[in-house]
């Protein structure tokens, strides 16, 4: 997809030498760059995404992550980092979301499902309008859409890191009261927890996460970090701590996996994460089917 | 047993008629309310229209909007929705309407066209204690007015107790029907239910039945009751 | 007016009055992400068409009547699990980017991400008089299907318990809705794409909800306000250079269900009232 990939698929061969494979990969610094920024991101994106399952704010969430291509395209308009636009877009959006939605009791969601697909279709159709007037650079799309991780810089490992801190350090500090509020919104309610505010704080956490993860596997394809790893970890425990724990590790095994095999193939990143993390969800799928 | 009269279940033994027609096939007949229903409280559907479901929803293809016969539709349905005193909130979004409220559209619904039978599942539910009298008054008067038989599910037999006729107590296995004054009483129901059974009478002339804790039938509390 | 903008609005026109119509019962159904779904598999089909060396359309129709099938059969369970669906649509999605690049790769005809794009959103300005003619009688077909079963699925969507009792064929209505669905999605693909054909079942659907509590007034809204967002759309775009129409027709879209939020900003937080007995009875006036 990328020239990149076509240059790295080029010399590469995949021998079953696992530590010359390594070695091999990590001799160039764009594969450095990519695993470290996938892993961070692997890592936000579990944790995050464990509370989003809980929450089921899956259709928010990719709303959220699909923000954040016009904000690349935006930004590669105006000619500023893309970086900023990806996180400015996906907070704008959670905000939007989080002040449009009222709580709604029972299944009251025949309105809302409206108001969020209305949402995702017009993020993307920006997206498209900000891409047609940079003139098309239409691989360019292709790769916000799909993901495009081999061309991360150090610039942008830095703030994928700082910005990961923060969200975690966020999630560390509501983390038990959000648990409670997710399963038990009335009691909590009733326990003064702050729910309403504690569903905005989330919102713009997810908005983070959102903007971080597409930068990996692109706009579209953010349920292989953000929604995969958890739904597979809460099929297998529904205990807190083991579950963000397992999640963040088959997300991070996902990408690893996903972008060894872009790199020997020259498939996009996105769709390799994502095969990675939905073989695992259908194995888990299939295992909890049958016991 | 209010599946297997309307046929959607089918019957473990035996032969059962409705209006000398075997289960379901008489469904035209009938009208039905089930149980608990509450509509989404964003629904934007007015109340008017699903009483009007009631009538016609089931038919293909669409009602032609200036024809005699839609007319005529709504004439009937504006009848029905008067009787059950609906009017006033009847255009309303039916999701905005409190529970006692929704229920009487509900009912107007299942007379819409006009049924030998009306089949209330738990009608008096989940209402508060003046809606309950209201609304069983309500049903009494549908019943006498329109000559309607009215089979109904209640668990608490006390709200609908001056206005029925019969009643129908099912246990594991047995049933016992007749008039409330034969029917309810401690030794019938000890001996349906093959279990000591109390039936008090308070002071304000309500029944209280009371029975052992482990009493064995999962439908132990329920009663049917049938005005006639 | 150019051919190509006669055969946009042909086509156009009569994939909006689809999407209108099968929008209001998608969000009255709760069904709208379902539709997410359906529109990421016209892309996959579309690319596996490319990929493959057949008709691309043809690989568009026949994988999203296949996918809206497969949940008709799934039934209920398709519902219940966004996690799953929404987990298999984003693999599906990928798919689709992992067979657009097996085409660039093998028939790279130039262009690195343009067939990528003209499925992901629309290319209604390169709708054939041929496709045209086409879309407008399945358009008509999907349409026809809605008017026959608009009653009863209506019923059976706010009313099931009932519906059932009354002898309405709920499961079956919905699987044919759903096929029906499926085979609107697939035309709405080429109109604005894989991505935005959401936009045109969301918010028109939305905006006719707002705007009326009468069913059959709400059908006939959506059907409205989706033709006029294409037309528009279609209009702005001629004349606004470089505006690409799928976009101007989803903008327009959303406006028109923004500007339902501003007119009945207190719509939805009304509380039930508390119950009374009325004084006198009021008397309904002519449906």
């Amino acid at each position: 997809m990328s020239l990149v990939g076509s240059a790295a698929s080029s010399n590469a061969a995949w021998s079953w030498n696992l530590l010359n494979d390594v070695r091999d990969m990590f001799s160039y610094p764009f594969m450095v760059n990519a695993f470290r920024g996938g892993t961070i991101v692997a890592i936000v994106g579990a944790a995050v995404g464990w509370y989003m399952v809980l929450r089921k704010q899956t259709f928010a969430g990719h709303t959220l992550s699909v923000a954040a291509f016009p904000g690349a395209a935006a930004a590669t308009l105006i000619g500023i980092s893309a970086t900023i636009g990806y996180f400015t877009f996906c907070i704008a959006a959670a905000l939007v979301i989080a002040i449009a939605s009222r709580p709604s009791r029972g299944r009251g969601f025949s309105a809302e499902s409206a108001v969020v697909g209305t949402v995702q279709a017009f993020v993307l159709a920006s997206g498209y309008l900000f891409a047609t007037l940079y003139n098309g650079v239409l691989s360019g799309l292709n790769n916000q859409l799909f993901g495009f991780t081999f061309g991360i810089t150090d610039a942008q490992v830095v703030t994928l890191g700082a910005v990961a801190v923060l969200v975690l350090g966020v999630l560390a500090v509501i983390g038990r009261r959000l648990f409670f509020a997710s399963i038990d919104t009335d009691v909590a309610d009733a326990r003064g927890v702050g729910v309403r505010l504690l569903g905005v704080v989330f919102l713009l956490v997810l908005g983070a996460a959102a903007a971080e993860a597409s930068q990996i596997t692109g706009a579209l394809l953010v349920f292989a970090l953000l929604v995969m790893p958890a739904a597979v970890a809460q099929r297998v425990t529904a205990r807190p701590v083991a579950g963000i724990a397992l999640a963040v590790l088959i997300g991070v095994v996902a990408t690893w996996g996903g972008l060894t095999m872009a790199y020997y193939t020259s498939y996009p990143s996105g769709f390799c994460i994502t095969s990675f993390a939905f073989a695992a969800f259908i194995a888990v799928h299939r295992v909890r089917a049958s016991a | 047993m209010i599946k297997a009269v309307l046929g959607v279940i089918p019957l473990a033994a035996g032969e059962a008629f409705v209006f000398g027609q075997p289960v379901g096939m008489a469904n035209r007949d009938i009208g039905y309310l089930p149980q608990r229903r509450s509509f989404d409280a964003s629904l934007r559907v007015r109340g008017i229209d699903v009483v009007r479901l009631g009538l016609d929803g089931d038919r293909f293809g669409l009602p032609w909007p200036w024809s005699a016969k839609n007319r005529e539709a709504g004439r009937r349905v504006r009848d029905v929705i008067e009787q059950v005193d609906a009017s006033p909130f009847a255009l309303r979004p039916i999701g905005e309407l409190s529970g006692g409220e929704q229920q009487r559209l509900l009912i107007a619904q299942a007379l819409a066209r006009d049924p030998r039978l009306l089949i209330l599942d738990e009608p008096l539910d989940s209402l508060d204690l003046p809606n309950q009298s209201a609304i069983a008054e309500l049903i009494r008067r549908v019943c006498v007015d329109s000559g309607v038989t009215v089979l109904m599910v209640a668990h608490d037999v006390n709200p609908i107790l001056p206005y029925l006729d019969q009643v129908i107590y099912l246990a594991d296995g047995g049933a016992v029907c007749g008039t409330p004054a034969d029917v309810i009483t401690s030794p019938t129901l000890s001996a349906l239910y093959r279990t000591p059974i109390e039936v008090l009478r308070t002071s304000d002339g309500r029944l209280v039945v009371v029975g052992q804790p482990e009493a064995p039938a999962h439908h132990a509390d329920r009663h049917t009751g049938q005005p006639h | 007016m150019a051919p190509y903008m006669q055969h946009a609005a042909l086509a156009g026109t009569a994939i909006a009055v689809a999407a209108g119509l099968i929008g209001y019962f998608l969000v009255l159904r709760s069904q709208v992400f379902t539709t997410d779904a359906l529109g990421h598999v016209t892309y996959t089909g579309a690319m596996s068409g490319l990929a493959f060396a057949f008709n691309p359309l043809v690989g568009l129709f026949a994988a999203t009547v296949a996918v809206a099938g497969g949940f008709a059969v799934l039934g209920r369970r398709a519902r219940a699990d966004d996690v799953l669906i929404g987990s298999t649509f984003a693999w599906v999605l990928g798919l689709g980017a992992f067979f657009q690049g097996l085409y660039t790769e093998h028939h790279s005809t130039g262009g690195n991400g343009r067939a990528g794009a003209t499925y992901l959103f629309g290319s209604i300005f390169g709708i054939s008089a041929t496709q045209a003619v086409v879309s407008v009688l399945i358009c008509a077909a999907a349409c026809i299907a809605m008017a026959l079963i608009a009653r009863p699925l209506l019923f059976a969507s706010i009313d099931e318990a009932v519906a059932v009792a009354r002898g309405v064929p709920v499961r079956l209505l919905g699987a044919g809705f759903l096929i029906v669905v499926g085979v609107a999605c697939a035309q709405a693909a080429q109109a604005v794409g894989a991505l935005l054909l959401l936009g045109l079942i969301s918010a028109p659907a939305g905006a006719a909800h707002r705007l009326t509590t009468r069913p059959f007034v709400g059908l006939v809204l959506a059907a409205a306000i989706a033709v006029f967002s294409t037309w528009a759309g279609l209009l702005i775009s001629y004349e606004v250079p470089r505006t690409p129409p799928s976009f101007a027709i989803i903008g327009v879209a959303t406006l028109s269900y923004l500007m339902t939020f501003m007119w009945r900003p207190g719509a939805r937080t009304r509380r039930p009232p508390l119950d009374r007995h009325h004084a006198e009875p009021a008397l309904l006036p002519d449906i």
